[in-house]
């Protein structure tokens, strides 16, 4: 590790706390402030959208209207994209001339992106026309971030709206947050990052290939398109699914280390912005810093392993005369080194994007460890967009249960008594993760349908099978690689994990907060446990690392933990 | 109090004897399927034994050995039994003090009025004559041609049957009278040996069945059905039978069914991804691993410390009508306390003598002393020792009043006093003494009107005193605030509970008492009415309120707060009101109560985290036991340094059901509570239960480890 490293580290750091209230507080603006908050021009455009779809913006829905029009919104999603890619042949657009879409992979990536997890079973630059980019996958981007954050205002308001008993049992308006969250903060903001990134190299245009001719004299075939408007929103969204295969490793996507601390920037931003908001709406500021410091503590514990882990080399080369003082160099790009490319791996799966700039699959053991973890602890250090403040909310409806037994009072959360129903709730949400990934790994383990997409055997194919399914069910959505994903069984059983990883941890968090919202709201006392200071935050951390390390250690001891120590006797695969 | 009901040892053999054969009896899969976590073990044990008899019929050669699979065996149906043992011995301990409270049901032979049909009759079929207080007369109520008495076991006696009850016999059961007065000896129930008076038509007119008239005879309606009574309702709450989840018990309990629901799963799935690396896992292996993993220690040990929660309860004399009640105490934000009797005597009492411009107070001193010598009254009293102890020289004249004439107090004069060798010295209200005194020819000073008025400023009650025509001074009497209640309510509110006082006094007494008391509000003046609108504004601000009460009047308020203590010898209507009881009628009891609230709680936090807090170092004795055999290279995972893979996984096992006995004492104890802000609570029990709780099976498994090598059994 170097002195350097750990800067690049630290200023991006620094960036996010800079800009957490300031979106935070703007956030608060567009969704509560009831205002538009940009100009009149916008807010024309936003009451034209409500006529047009004959919404009344001023009409709440309760949690199960909530979560119904949301379902309904996501369906609609994934018959649309299904249909786009699966017609794409037939449509324009497409100066490839790519073929429409195999069923299978139409599901997944249909699925995929409506989940916000963008998994690519596919080559971008081969498969899909630029329309089927633009319209069903790029759509998507902004959908289901923009949906991600509607769950997360449902929940936040669940938690902290005061009206108690009798009072309504409102969560807000799903089109209307929708709406505003698209128009107000990701399109504007994408807007000003395309044209930064635009201004760095990435490209955008709407050209066929090109096709060139290298120095070597070979011939090579260039893929293009309009890549920079969907890189800002792939990261301001946490989506990360990159135009090219290649993803952010590729120059067209990622050229300079200025434009990764940028995507690392965007990935960060909204979620990080979104504890700040919550503080507002919790009317105590200190709530929602103690959700930011848990998530730093576990960001930073992951940056510090991972980097520690890449820098440290690999160990099969000892004794061979390989230079290794820059570290595992393997599958990372000589522009980003080891710091950079490390800071990415984890920011990627710490927020569920899934953007990667250097293959996970070529970390050392403990390196690859970090990402697999990252996404087992359930998307919440930070998080993807939303999804990391309602899945931190759940996590904390468990840790001020057992804390407040502790303490010897029914546990209360802002006031509110958490009593067993949203245990309950919250005992499902937590299934979720066990059920799928474990499930569906075992599956694929023992299975000739499973193993025989394994490019490496041994227990580092195991970390494979884990990783995808851990990134599926996260809504991650990045690769372990070295795994053919586009078969027929990884395709619907990674499509599957990725609506349950969405849906079925959805609907128990608004149900949470459709009980929570109902509630009397006690004022606190010296006896009630204070949920905004710095033992609330080591608490929290504490039960989200026991939660995911109880539940994933069995197997991930069989996976990166065996294959590190076989490692250092030598073996590798 | 002189003494509470019996308190049982911890360990008492009688009670460990019968809970042995009853952890046995609740294997019973139908008992043990009422707590999920346990389940699964008893059904692991089950597997394990399956296995154990396949082997001795086919032992295959890729299997376990055999000593291994039955000794895993053998200690997951021990991880049963403990728990079994631990709830059986804390049902046998509350058992046990229920039968203290059960001696007093003594079948004792009740005589019934009945009309002459032999019908039982209601109490409004009785003639004016027999509702009229009657004194004495054994056989038929005289002038009652209607009704007759009968002789029945008490045990027979229903609801709403009246009963007469005379000198030297037992209360057939709970009742209410309805006629006549009595003194009763309670000692049965509270250990309080003076005899209290029970009367009809007031808040005194509980009777408790088991008690004993000592005087008088009362006519008593009873009030419950056999088997329905306070008692019976709390023998079977700490017997375990009646015992219903608390909402807390609940939530926790889902809890513990999610993680195990967890844990099955990354058990099971591990037999297919072990599989993948060719690794062929034996099913006692992961079974001891689930067993070890699911948080047994706290599933075991969960409804013993329900259980002794309500026993502790009853060690305190207090009868609660559910569990809820007692969490809901816990909860408690704000207590409404009565003043008189909780937070000051009740009696007021002279602390100060203030004489007038020119009187020594030792002359005050002797005439106060003079005035009180024959005044039995608690306040009189109080001035004999006040005069006595304070100015000494006073002593001197005491001899001296026996030659006096005493002049007893009136409700006209309003004052008392003794002639003595021609002195007239009287002491009385500061008015009444004022008029004497003109009356004599005498003039009251100015100071009098000021320091009276400085005296009631403060809540105290100035008596003035008088020698013939001159005022000598003004004694003090002020209500006396109980000993030690100040650190008390300091204790509350550090936990965050407001105190509330309730009296009737005037609201310039009532702050100058709360004032010295330490409580956090008062009400002054109040009323019935005043207190239930107050117990409803605290709960529309969310607040849970725990008051005590007595009376009916008191009725409604109990029933609104959220705990409501009756006093044992408040009216049925209260004692129905409420959702507890104490029988030593002591309302300070409710800070106790709230603490047994909170203890029954935080056991529970503390037990559910160092029982997630143990896996960690069970993960760390058995997956690399696990996977040693085809992964050498995970030998350093295994920290501990076990002797072999089997000793690792039998050493976690063996740990694992131990530390369910071993935590026995804690969970029927409970964890003290301290008086501490949550965050501080919360740091120590994080701390103890939580690093403790990773820190201590590495030890515990070490030990085990060694201890099986060094008897060669592995």
């Amino acid at each position: 590790m170097t002195f350097v490293g750990w800067v690049q580290v630290l200023v991006f750091f620094a960036l996010i706390l800079a800009v957490t209230k300031p979106i935070g507080l703007y956030m608060y603006r567009v969704f509560e402030g009831g205002e538009a908050p940009l100009g009149r021009g916008l807010g024309r455009i936003e009451n034209a959208l409500y006529r047009l779809c004959g919404v009344d913006p001023r009409k709440e829905q309760d949690w199960k209207g909530y979560a119904f029009a949301l379902l309904a919104f996501s369906t609609f999603g994934v018959i649309v994209t299904y249909a786009i890619e699966r017609l794409q042949g037939h449509l324009p657009l497409n100066p490839q001339h790519f073929a429409g879409v195999g069923q299978e992979l139409a599901f997944n990536t249909a699925a995929s992106f409506s989940t916000n997890t963008n998994w690519q079973a596919y080559s971008g630059e081969s498969t899909m026309s630029y329309l089927t980019q633009m319209t069903g996958l790029a759509w998507h981007n902004f959908t289901s971030a923009g949906a991600g954050i509607c769950v997360a205002l449902a929940v936040a308001r669940g938690f902290t709206r005061r009206g108690g008993p009798g009072n309504g049992k409102q969560l807000g308006n799903f089109w209307v947050d929708l709406n505003r969250g698209i128009l107000y903060v990701l399109l504007p903001l994408s807007f000003i990052f395309a044209l930064v990134l635009v201004s760095q190299g990435v490209i955008q245009n709407l050209k066929p290939y090109l096709d060139v001719t290298t120095l070597e004299g070979g011939k090579q075939t260039l893929a293009l398109g309009p890549v920079a408007s969907q890189e800002a929103i792939k990261q301001l969204g946490t989506n990360g699914g990159g135009f090219f295969n290649a993803n952010a490793a590729h120059p067209f996507e990622n050229p300079t280390p200025f434009t990764n601390l940028i995507s690392l920037f965007l990935i960060f931003m909204i979620p990080a912005g979104l504890t700040y908001t919550y503080g507002r709406m919790a009317k105590d500021a200190r709530q929602g810093w103690a959700l930011l410091a848990a998530m730093s503590v576990l960001f930073f514990a992951g940056v510090a392993a991972c980097y520690h882990a890449e820098t440290a080399g690999n160990s099969a080369f000892a004794g061979l005369p390989i230079h290794q003082a820059l570290g595992n160099m393997e599958g990372k790009e000589a522009r980003f080194g080891v710091a950079a490319s490390t800071l990415y791996a984890t920011v990627t799966t710490d927020a569920s994007c899934g953007a990667v700039n250097a293959m996970h699959d070529s970390f050392t053991p403990l390196g690859g460890l970090v990402p697999l973890v990252n996404i087992q602890l359930g998307e919440v250090i930070f998080g993807g967009v939303g999804a990391g403040l309602y899945g931190i909310l759940v996590f904390v409806v468990l840790a001020v249960f057992i804390a407040g037994l502790m303490v010897g009072r029914t546990p209360e959360y802002l006031g509110k008594k958490i009593e067993a129903r949203e245990i309950q709730l919250g005992m499902f949400y937590v299934l979720v993760f066990p059920i799928i990934i474990l499930g569906f790994s075992a599956w694929a383990a023992v299975s000739p349908l499973g193993t025989s997409s394994l490019n490496n055997n041994g227990t580092h194919g195991l970390s494979e099978i884990l990783y995808a399914y851990s990134s599926g069910a996260g809504n991650n959505g990045s690769a372990f690689a070295g795994l053919n994903a586009n078969t027929p069984f990884w395709n619907i059983t990674l499509g599957l994990t990725m609506l349950a990883g969405r849906f079925l941890m959805i609907i128990p968090a608004l149900g949470i907060a459709g009980l929570m919202v109902d509630k009397k709201v006690v004022p606190p006392s010296l006896g009630t446990f204070p949920t905004n200071g710095p033992l609330f935050t080591v608490l929290l951390v504490m039960v989200v690392v026991i939660v995911g390390a109880l539940t994933f250690f069995p197997a991930l001891s069989l996976g990166p933990i065996v294959e590190h120590f076989q490692s250092l006797h030598g073996k590798v695969f | 109090m002189s003494s509470k009901a019996q308190s049982v040892g911890l360990f008492d053999r009688a009670i460990l004897r019968q809970a042995v054969g009853e952890s046995f009896r609740k294997l019973s899969p139908r008992m043990v399927a009422k707590n999920p976590v346990m389940f699964v073990v008893e059904v692991g044990s089950a597997l394990t034994t399956l296995l154990v008899i396949r082997d001795l019929i086919v032992h295959g050669a890729d299997q376990p050995p055999l000593w291994f699979t039955g000794a895993v065996s053998i200690w997951l149906w021990f991880t049963v039994l403990f728990a079994n043992f631990a709830e059986a011995i804390a049902e046998g301990r509350g058992r046990a003090q229920a039968d203290t409270l059960r001696k007093m049901r003594k079948e004792t032979m009740a005589r019934r009025l009945v009309n002459k049909k032999g019908e039982a009759i209601a109490w409004t079929e009785l003639g004016s004559a027999e509702r009229s207080p009657s004194r004495g007369g054994a056989g038929t109520l005289p002038g009652s041609p209607n009704t007759i008495e009968e002789a029945v076991a008490s045990s027979s006696l229903r609801k709403g049957d009246l009963v007469v009850v005379e000198a030297n016999q037992l209360v057939p059961g709970d009742g209410e009278i309805v006629e006549g007065i009595a003194s009763v000896d309670e000692s049965a129930i509270t250990g309080e040996s003076a005899p209290v008076i029970r009367e009809s038509g007031g808040d005194r007119s509980a009777v408790t069945g088991g008690t004993k008239v000592l005087s008088d005879r009362i006519v008593v309606r009873i009030v419950s059905d056999p088997g329905e009574s306070f008692l019976d309702r709390m023998i079977s709450l700490v017997e375990g039978a009646a015992r219903q989840k608390t909402p807390n018990e609940i939530a926790l309990h889902i809890l513990l069914v999610g993680l195990t629901i967890v844990f099955l799963l990354a058990c099971v799935t591990l037999v297919p991804l072990a599989k993948y690396s060719s690794l062929a896992l034996s099913a006692t292996a992961i079974v001891a691993l689930l067993v070890c993993l699911i948080p047994t220690t706290i599933g075991g040990l969960l409804s013993a410390i329900g259980i002794a929660g309500m026993d502790r309860l009853l060690k305190k004399n207090v009868i609660a009508t559910s569990g809820r009640a007692v969490e809901a105490a816990g909860d408690v934000d704000t207590l409404l306390l009565d003043k008189t009797g909780t937070i000051t005597h009740g009696n007021r009492m002279a602390t100060e003598l203030l004489p007038m411009p020119g009187v020594r107070v030792e002359d005050l001193a002797e005439a106060a002393l003079l005035a009180s010598l024959a005044d039995e009254t608690p306040e009189g009293r109080s001035i004999v020792t006040l005069a006595q102890d304070k100015y000494a020289s006073a002593a001197v004249a005491a001899s001296a009043a026996e030659k006096g004439t005493f002049v007893p107090f009136t409700a006209q004069t309003r004052m008392s006093g003794l002639d003595l060798a021609g002195r007239q010295i009287r002491k009385g209200a500061v008015d009444s003494i004022g008029k004497y005194v003109t009356a004599a020819g005498g003039k009251a000073p100015a100071e009098l009107a000021e320091i009276s008025a400085r005296i009631g400023d403060g809540g105290g009650t100035p008596l003035a005193v008088a020698d013939g025509d001159a005022i000598l001074g003004v004694i003090h009497l002020k209500d006396v605030v109980k000993a030690g209640i100040r650190e008390r309510f300091l204790r509350f509110r550090a936990m965050g509970i407001r105190t509330v006082m309730i009296t009737g006094d005037n609201p310039r007494t009532a702050a100058a008492i709360a004032r010295e008391a330490g409580v956090d509000d008062f009400l002054a003046e109040a009323t019935p009415e005043a207190k239930m609108r107050l117990i409803k504004e605290e709960q529309a601000k969310g607040k849970l309120v725990a008051m005590t009460g007595d009376g009916t009047n008191d009725a409604p308020a109990l029933a609104q707060a959220d705990v409501g203590v009756a006093m044992n010898s408040g009216t049925q209507a209260a004692k129905e009101a409420g959702n507890m009881v104490d029988l030593d009628s002591n309302p300070t009891k409710l800070l106790e109560i709230v603490e047994v609230g909170k203890q029954l709680l935080m056991t529970r936090g503390t037990l559910t985290t160092f029982s997630i807090a143990n896996d960690v170092a069970k993960y760390f004795a058995i997956l690399p036991a696990l996977f040693m055999v085809v992964f050498p290279e995970i030998a350093p995972l295994n920290v501990m340094h076990l002797a072999s893979p089997y000793s690792a996984i039998l050493s976690a096992v063996v740990f694992n059901a131990l530390i369910i006995i071993l935590l026995i004492p804690l969970a029927l104890r409970g964890v003290r509570y301290r008086p501490l802000g949550a965050a501080t609570i919360l740091r120590r029990s994080l701390l103890i239960y939580g690093v403790g709780g990773v820190i201590a099976p590495f030890a515990g498994i070490k030990l085990i480890d060694l201890a099986l090598e060094a008897l060669h059994l592995v």
